[in-house]
This record gives structure tokens, sequence and C-alpha cells, in this order.
């Protein structure tokens, strides 16, 4: 029967998103840092990257017979996922490590807390903190871009003083992780989304502002500010990590409330504890997104709050 | 029958009622000081040669402890015990004493014991005592070394049982540990899996899945002659040590 003849009740016009079509355009927004990734780090971070990727599948498919979940179809959620991972990991971080993360991922904290919807955290950010805690040298160990030898290199986080121009910054030539170089290539991406209303800007702009914002309170220097919001993983989590639907919150204050959040616990873990705190900061968030939602439900029309 | 019953009060304690996997008790040490396998052997003895000291004497003072003042009265014979397995143990394996710290005399406070004294020590003579004590006692150092054998393979890639005679095995083969074994995630992960296993295991045996865990889902239903309700919550609330 055609789906015009379908009888429903109301809403009766729809939009045809689903969550293959989100998916898509998620893997086509990562397509410009992916690529950027691949020619800066060469070979070992495409290798990297179709591992991520394929394990991720393979672990949904497995998962999904083993606790019999019919809930998720096998969408593009894992490819998603699997991409974030390898975009999260320097560039020649060992194979079989990655795979290790991709099981953490799909099996732990996907599946087992009841597949797609049901994961508590972003999965490839607890991927990245699980391999950043079990491998810290290995996750860590970042190499010069468009050299084949093992040279190692700081990122610009790590770096005593950072010799790098805003413009360097921008572009993205430099140390770190496979995807979060290139802060122009990242926001293309994110454009890309907000245009195809994937994605809402709130939590992107609320986080990344307050990072700059809270940088320049304590540093007083707005060059430190700029710097803060262009280094290391601000961008990618910003835009792909922190704007998960399902462990991000819904109405719009909340989206500022969980924005600010990372971005300030972002700026304290970095001043503090470690050079690099994005991944830490967006998973805290996660857990509080139920506390979050709960504290911003917003009013019915016409219902009042009755007096105490 | 009257043999099987005897020797159930001993088996008991290792399958139906494991303290940790199935009572869900001593959890703190349980994730605490199961980093290698030695420590979790370490702790599980230490709880087992208190747990059955104290459950004699408890057993044996059951009808002289007055009710109201039970629990300060077991936690005195208990931390006697405690007292005299630090100092046996700080003397004879101070490695081990170092690994531990805090936690052995943390026994002192181990909501196994105080339950074993609350729910069966205290209404049972002194010989099932005596075997409750051990079955608890063993089922406690046999998942102890079980968790600490998992996470320090994983974690470190080699099984240490003194500081020269370490076991090497995947870190032979070069493979690297993965150190969030050897830290607290680890821990709550693995312990998690283990109860998952044994529940599935007791699935298996034809029990059904506890949903709620009432007076009717709890796993000492039988031992639990209290009729004002469950003796349970009560010594749970009192021993969350």
């Amino acid at each position: 029967m055609s789906s015009l003849l379908n009888v429903s009740s109301s809403p009766h016009i729809r939009q045809s998103d689903n969550t293959t079509g989100i998916m898509l355009d998620v893997l086509i927004s990562l397509l410009p840092a992916t690529v950027f990734g691949i020619v800066l780090f060469g070979y070992r971070a495409a290798i990297l990257i179709a591992v991520c990727v394929a394990s991720c599948l393979v672990f949904e498919f497995l998962a999904r017979k083993l606790f019999k979940n019919q809930g998720s179809l096998l969408d593009l959620s894992a490819a998603v996922t699997g991409l974030l991972i390898a975009l999260n990991l320097p560039p020649r971080f060992p194979v079989w490590m990655a795979i290790i993360g991709c099981f953490a991922a799909i099996v732990v904290v996907k599946q087992m807390f009841g597949g797609l919807g049901h994961n508590f955290v972003n999965p490839a950010i607890a991927a990245r903190i699980i391999l950043l805690i079990s491998f810290p040298t290995h996750m860590t160990t970042y190499h010069e871009p468009f050299n084949t030898d093992a040279i190692t290199t700081a990122t610009p986080l790590g770096m005593e003083e950072c010799y790098l121009s805003v413009k360097e910054l921008l572009f993205g030539l430099h140390g770190g992780s496979i995807g979060e170089t290139s802060v122009i290539m990242l926001a293309i991406g994110g454009i890309y989304l907000i245009i195809r209303r994937v994605i809402s800007p709130t939590i992107p702009l609320s986080f990344i502002g307050s990072v700059g914002v809270l940088t320049l309170i304590l540093s007083g220097n707005l060059s430190d500010a700029i710097f803060a919001m262009l280094t290391g993983g601000v961008f990618l989590g910003a835009i792909f990590m922190a704007t998960d639907y399902v462990t991000s919150p819904t109405t719009t204050l909340g989206k500022i409330i969980f924005g600010i959040g990372c971005g300030v616990i972002t700026v304290i873990i970095r001043s503090g504890a470690a050079a690099e705190g994005v991944s830490f900061a967006i998973i805290f968030m996660n857990l509080l997104v139920p506390h979050i939602d709960g504290i911003t439900v917003r009013k019915p029309f016409g219902w009042e709050a009755k007096k105490q | 029958m009257a043999k099987n019953k005897t020797l159930s009060y001993f088996t008991n304690g290792i399958l139906n009622e494991n303290p940790v996997l199935r009572l869900v008790l001593g959890t703190c040490p349980t994730l605490a000081v199961t980093t290698s396998l030695m420590n979790g052997v370490g702790m599980g003895v230490a709880a087992t040669i208190v747990l059955v000291c104290s459950n004699v004497v408890i057993s044996l003072l059951r009808n002289v402890i007055p009710s109201k003042v039970r629990i300060p009265a077991f936690i005195t014979v208990i931390a006697g015990f405690v007292s005299i397995v630090q100092l046996l143990v700080k003397a004879y394996a101070p490695a081990i004493d170092a690994s531990l710290g805090i936690f052995l005399p943390l026994i002192v406070v181990n909501c196994i014991i105080l339950a074993r004294a609350e729910m069966f020590a205290s209404k049972n003579s002194v010989f099932p005592s005596l075997l409750d004590g051990l079955g608890m006692g063993v089922g406690f150092t046999v998942t102890l070394s079980l968790m600490g054998v998992i996470r320090e393979i994983i974690g470190t890639g080699q099984i240490a049982i003194s500081e020269e005679f370490i076991i090497p095995i995947t870190s032979a083969v070069g493979i690297e540990p993965m150190l969030i074994f050897i830290l607290p995630p680890g821990g709550f992960f693995v312990f998690g899996l283990l109860i998952a296993l044994s529940n599935k295991i007791a699935e298996r045996q034809g029990k059904k899945p506890v949903e709620n865990a009432g007076c009717e889902g709890c796993p000492a239903k039988g031992m639990c002659e209290n009729a004002e309700g469950c003796i349970n919550n009560e010594t749970e609330e009192k021993a969350n040590g």
C-alpha cells in the first residue's frame, strides 16, 4: 500500500528525517576533516580510520545478535562512532588498541545499555577516555604532519610556548589527533550540519565561547583566549560530540547550560590537571544531562505554578 | 539429609550465597584491593580467619548477649580478632600488610562478617556457624582471587606471586597491558561482569533473576527467621562499610 493512502492522526505534514539520514549527514560533515587528516598524517591515519569504522560496524552487528537487541537497526550510527573514535586518536596509534576502543564504545557503552538512544554517555568520548587511561603513552604520542619518519612532536597545547600563528592554527598544519587539528575543516562540517538543521548552533557556540571567555578572564590576554579556542579538541568536541542527540539536553536553555559547563570544565582541567580536558568535560556534562533536562522543563501554555 | 544439611552450610557461601556475587556484601574491599592476585588472596584469607573466629565466638555467646546491644557486642568481638590478624600479618607478611594498607583494619566494618554474625551465628550453634564462616570466607577469597587474577593479567600483563617471583602472561608476548583494569573503573567493570556471569549461572540452574530485592527476593530468605520483617535491610544499612 502506498504511504499516501495511510490514514493516521495528526500531524499530517512530516519530514523525511530518519536516523540513517541524519547519520549520513554527520558522516558527510566529517568528510573534510577526515580527508585533511589523511593528507596530513598519511596512510597510517587512513588505516586507523578504516579499521575503526569497520570494527564498530562488526561489533554493532555482533552485539545486536548477542543482546537480541532489535531496537536499533544497522543504521550508520556505528560508522559515525567509529569515525569519531579514529579522529580522536593520534595518527600512529596501534591498531589493535583502537579496536579495543571500538569494542568499549559499541558493546560496553552503547549496546549493553540498550543500543542507540540508551547510551548514558557519548560512546566515542567514552572510548577515547578508556584508551587514554589504559594506554597513556600511546594516546599522547603525536607525530609531525607530512613526515613518514616517526618523529614525535608536541601538540600546541603541550608546548612550553606556542610559536604557531592564528593562521597556522586555523589551517591545522601541526601535530595532534587525526581529526582535531584543522579548525577550518571542522567548522565547514559544523556549518553544513547547522544548514541541514541536524544540529543547532547553541551547544558549539556556548562551548567554544565559554572556553574563550573564561580563558580571557583568567589570563587577561586576548591572544591566549583565541589560542585556547583553536587548539586541542575544542572544535571537534563542541561540534560533533557534545551535540549528540542522546547525550545532550533537549531545551535551548539546557543546551546553553550544557555548553557553558563543557567549556568551563575544559578550561579548569587545562589550567591544572592535564594538557587537554575536552573529552572529560563532555563526558562529565553527559552525565548531568538528565538533571539539566529536569530543571529546564518548558512551561506548557496556560500553566501556572501552584502557590506554596 | 542431616549430613547434606550440614554440608550445605559450607557450600552455601561458595555458590548459592556467595557473599560478593550473590549477596553483594563487602563490595568496598572487593573493589579496592583486587588490583592483584596476592592482594585478593591476602584480603580473603585475613577476612576468612576473622569470619570463622568471630562466628564461633558469637555463636558461643549468642545466649549471653542481650539483643539490644548485640551490634556493639558483635563489633567488639570482630575488632578483637581483626587486631590479632593485623598484628600477625604485620609480623609475618609485611608485604601484604603494605599493599592492603587501611583495608586490613577496615575488616572490622566488613559487612560480610557483621551480616553473618547477625543472620547466622547469633541464631545457630557452634558447628554450623563454623562451617558457615568457613564457606563464606572461602567464597569471598575465591571471588577476590578471581577478580584479582583478571585485573592483574589485563592491567599489568603478569601475575606477581612475590617481588621476585613474577609470571609474565601477556607481557611475555609483548602485548601492552590496559592500565584501566588496575584502576577503579576496571574494578567496577570486572565486578559487574562477574555478577552478570553468576546471575547467568543461577538462571541456568533454574533460579529466576532477582527483580526486586525485597524479602521475597532475598537470597538469605531461608536463613532469615525474623518475624518482624527483613533483618537483612537493617543489617545492610548498618554494615555498609
